[in-house]
């Protein structure tokens, strides 16, 4: 027996598989990532120790929070409270929605408009996804006045900027031979963007505006903290006076109507992408 | 192989060299007889493709006479599908010229290029129908090179005549019980003979089919090519169609065009070939 088929030499084979020398490269990169980790830990001022008071801090807050307020006058106040958020959250979605088909044609590749206008569309669809949906709210308050209306346009725009960067990218994927048939017998760009691209597109745009619409229902509860309208007012009066009960009743509030749009959301997914062969 | 391949080569040299064509019509040789004079619909000029760095062929040159049905063969990556994309403008040559219809498609503008495109019609590998819409609204995105609009985007929106008119296509095809069905829900067979049905609704002059049975099982194939060249042999429609099938490019083509190493090595009528003749292509 040689020493290449010697037992040994098979079991080190599989050991050195398992354990791979990182480069000089690697090596440096992790340890950069580590230092980066420590640094940001020690820039947001991490302590174990305020880490080990916080639980009976927080068993404080949960016994002053607890029972919910569950006054009908109340609870009648924050449901129509919490029917303003979801207001403002399908309008702002179904609205922002629409709005991101055109949106998204311009900014995807090889449809119908040139690269440099692709580009400049997907340059403005990042500077909104990058800003805030909170700042948005602050913004359009400014512009429209408090209330609901400013919460609905912030919603708009934040939509565009979700949707409009993944509906472009979901046209860029879809399958090009329903749409090359097309353009073979003389159909003009927009009739075959109408005709083969969006048809072929739509389970991953339903896909996305319901994902859209979660994202709207979460946003909206909080826009009211800057006065753009919905539940998010009442859970700042709540903590402002220390009314923890109330507070509380909101939290909860939020929680079931999230995931309860969740799991609609989800539901509807299945059934009308599950549809598709 | 190679001798076989060769002796074919010359002959068929020999039997272009005789031919006496004047610079718009061909005198073409179709099967056992000869054609009257016939307008040209496609030349191809000294074409060459690349992509990249990768040569894919070069100097093609052929012209294809009105109502002849002509069989691009050639192995696996030869560039059959590019020529036949490059034919169409759908993607641009790299060298040469493609003249359809009497129009040089790299000079055509974007209306010159429709206007062409309006009396071609494609068959692809894949149907390339659209999955979710039904079968009517799918053949009449057939009709969208000659009334482009929102009327031609969905058999919901559409006039009464093309509405008609695609049920005729379906009725050719056989289809006509099928319109209101979603194309998503046919058989492979069902949904290349409605790719047949959209790329014939337009009544074209001119025919592209990329290998339309190689998706379908043997017998499935065979009905969908008898399909297809029945159809346009009553309509005197010019075809090209790449094919792996030797058989099927010597029965449904009037001439067979061969790639091979990146050229056109093969150039004659089905009916002065055998199966032995083409396998030489494949060697």
């Amino acid at each position: 027996m040689t020493d290449n088929a010697s037992p040994w030499n098979e079991r080190a084979r599989f050991e050195l598989a398992r354990f791979e020398r990182p480069s000089a490269i690697s090596f440096l990169g992790y340890a950069l990532g580590l230092v980066v980790i420590f640094w940001c830990l020690a820039g947001v001022g991490f302590s174990v120790e305020k880490v080990a008071s916080a639980p009976p801090r927080f068993a404080d807050f949960a016994a002053r929070a607890f029972p919910p307020n569950l006054d009908p006058q109340v609870l009648s106040r924050l449901g129509w409270k919490m029917v303003e958020t979801l207001q403002i959250a399908f309008a702002g979605a179904v609205i922002g929605v629409i709005l991101s088909v055109p949106v998204a044609l311009l900014a995807a590749k090889g449809l119908i408009a040139g690269p440099w206008v692709n580009q400049i569309v997907r340059t403005g669809l990042s500077f909104i996804r990058a800003v805030p949906d909170i700042a948005w709210a602050l913004v359009f308050v400014v512009a429209v006045g408090l209330g609901p209306f400013a919460g609905m346009l912030a919603i708009v725009i934040d939509t565009i900027g979700f949707c409009g960067r993944f509906f472009a990218d979901d046209m860029e994927a879809t399958d090009k031979g329903p749409a090359e048939s097309l353009t073979a017998t003389g159909a003009r760009k927009l009739d075959v963007v109408a005709c083969a691209t969006i048809p072929g597109s739509l389970p991953a745009f339903i896909s996305t505006s319901l994902f859209a619409l979660e994202k709207a229902v979460r946003s909206s509860t909080i826009l009211g903290l800057v006065g753009a309208g919905g539940i998010g007012i009442e859970l700042k009066v709540g903590f402002d006076l220390f009314d923890y009960p109330t507070a509380m009743t909101v939290i909860l509030m939020i929680a079931v109507v999230v995931i309860g749009i969740e799991l609609v959301s989800g539901w509807a997914r299945t059934k009308i992408i599950g549809e598709q062969r | 192989m190679r001798d076989t391949l060769s002796s074919t080569i010359s002959s068929v040299t020999d039997l272009l060299l005789k031919r006496q064509a004047a610079p718009d019509v061909l005198t073409e040789q179709t099967g056992a007889a000869f054609a009257p004079v016939s307008p040209v619909e496609i030349e191809a000029r000294a074409v060459s493709k690349t992509f990249g760095a990768t040569p894919i062929f070069s100097d093609v040159s052929f012209r294809l006479a009105r109502g002849e049905a002509t069989a691009l063969v050639g192995a696996n990556g030869t560039g059959k599908s590019t020529l036949l994309r490059c034919l169409m403008g759908l993607i641009p040559t790299s060298t040469g010229s493609v003249h359809l219809l009497g129009q040089q498609t790299d000079e055509a503008t974007g209306r010159q290029m429709r206007n062409m495109r309006a009396q071609v019609g494609l068959v692809s590998q894949k149907h390339n129908l659209v999955p979710r819409l039904s079968v009517l609204s799918n053949v009449l995105h057939g009709l969208l090179g000659k009334h482009p609009g929102i009327r031609h985007w969905s058999h919901s929106l559409a006039p009464q005549s093309s509405r008609e008119t695609a049920i005729q296509a379906l009725e050719r095809v056989g289809l006509a019980d099928f319109a209101h069905r979603r194309a998503d829900r046919l058989s492979g067979g069902q949904s290349q003979r409605v790719a047949i049905a959209r790329a014939i609704v337009g009544a074209p002059k001119i025919l592209f089919a990329d290998e339309p049975c190689a998706s379908l099982d043997p017998s499935a194939g065979e009905d969908v090519m008898e399909l297809f060249f029945r159809l346009v042999r009553d309509e005197n429609v010019t075809v090209v169609f790449t094919s792996h099938n030797i058989e099927h490019a010597l029965k449904y083509g009037d001439r067979v065009l061969g790639l091979a190493q990146g050229r056109i090595q093969l150039d004659a009528t089905a009916a002065s070939l055998s199966s032995a003749d083409l396998r030489g292509l494949y060697d």
